[in-house]
């Protein structure tokens, strides 16, 4: 057993260079230095050059993704909190995530098979905009390749984290309630957390679009595909 | 702390069960969520009860998903061989729900309500 494969300093090489990368982008305020997405790069890179298996680093990550489901159940929070808030607007946020399950499905699929995906991918990525759990049980139910449906909700969770607020920016989405709303929608959980990085309220109508769309799109995609013709 | 830690734990364990029992398809994190809200909204829970552990996961949530993006090593091969439609489904996909999702809420939004923007800060 290699000394770098030790739970304990892989949390402090993990740990260290998240700090590391959140203090230099606080410093810099460099959209390259996000912390997520330079932490995983960094941690995967050290873990080939040392010939270390994911198998190995999960005694260590285990640690850390242990806080995962608890921060999601944290999540009840804020939601408590905006009720009231969330109430009043139940038709708006109820249609904007019908809109954008059904988008999120289309696309993906359509986009893959315009660039010459195979039909394992296709249907393997229909999907990848909700939480893993859930993304994992809908792409089993329709013939797809469930550790590759994985993978690409992570893609589609560190993409949506990253750059999410300034393509909202972007295309002028000034409402505070749409921003957040659509990032649950977009890029279930890791979009939610970048939310509540900014503020609770964000977090809790994120988390909104995280569970709708969740939903919606476990109920739409075996339709959507279905009419596709691609199962 | 305990305390705290044992409510966030316990939401988690019930959601386990509903899960369990009923064979729902809802992840037990998901459910924890609500039963959560739930129970701060009917007064079963008090948020000084909670509030310190919550601050705590809620402000590094997005540290805790570090773990699971690593895990996309394991699968770097199976995505190398089709990177292209991957990559472009993920990344347009992505910003065609982003785009859609928000505009749609935003435009509701105002023509259901007189004053748009209420809720800013």
């Amino acid at each position: 057993m290699k000394l770098i494969s030790e739970p304990y300093i892989l949390l402090t090489i993990t740990i260290g260079i998240y700090w590391l990368t959140k203090y230099l982008q606080n410093k810099t305020n460099s959209v390259f230095l996000n912390p997520i997405l330079i932490t995983i790069i960094a941690v995967i890179a050290i873990l080939k050059a040392a010939g270390i298996s994911y198998d190995t680093y999960h005694e260590a990550g285990k640690y850390i993704e242990f806080f995962l489901k608890p921060s999601i159940v944290a999540l009840g929070v804020p939601l408590y909190l905006q009720i009231s808030k969330i109430k009043k607007q139940v038709i708006p946020i109820v249609i904007s995530q019908l809109v954008g399950a059904i988008v999120g499905i289309i696309s993906g699929v359509l986009i893959a098979k315009w660039l010459g995906a195979s039909n394992e991918v296709i249907i393997s990525i229909a999907p990848k905009s909700v939480t893993t759990p859930l993304a994992i049980d809908i792409s089993t139910s329709i013939g797809g390749i469930p550790s590759l449906t994985a993978s690409m909700v992570v893609m589609v969770g560190i993409f949506g984290s990253v750059a999410g607020f300034k393509i909202l920016q972007l295309f002028k989405v000034k409402n505070p309630m749409s921003k957040s709303l659509s990032m649950g929608t977009a890029s279930h959980g890791l979009g939610t957390a970048q939310a509540m990085a900014i503020s609770q309220r964000f977090g809790a109508y994120s988390s909104m679009g995280l569970i709708l769309n969740g939903l919606f799109t476990a109920l739409f995609t075996p339709i959507i595909l279905a009419l596709l013709g691609f199962i | 702390m305990i305390r705290q830690l044992f409510l966030i734990l316990v939401c988690l364990a019930l959601g386990e069960m509903v899960v369990y029992f009923t064979g729902i398809k809802i992840p037990s994190s998901i459910i924890g969520m609500l039963l959560l809200t739930a129970g701060l909204h009917f007064k079963i829970i008090k948020l000084k009860w909670i509030q310190g552990i919550a601050d705590f996961l809620l402000d590094n949530m997005v540290f805790f998903f570090i773990p699971p993006g690593i895990a996309i090593m394991c699968y770097l091969d199976l995505i190398s061989k089709e990177w292209i439609p991957i990559l472009a489904s993920v990344i347009g996909s992505t910003v065609l729900v982003l785009i859609s999702t928000s505009f749609t809420h935003q435009v509701l939004r105002k023509t259901r309500s007189k004053k748009p923007n209420t809720d800013k800060k």
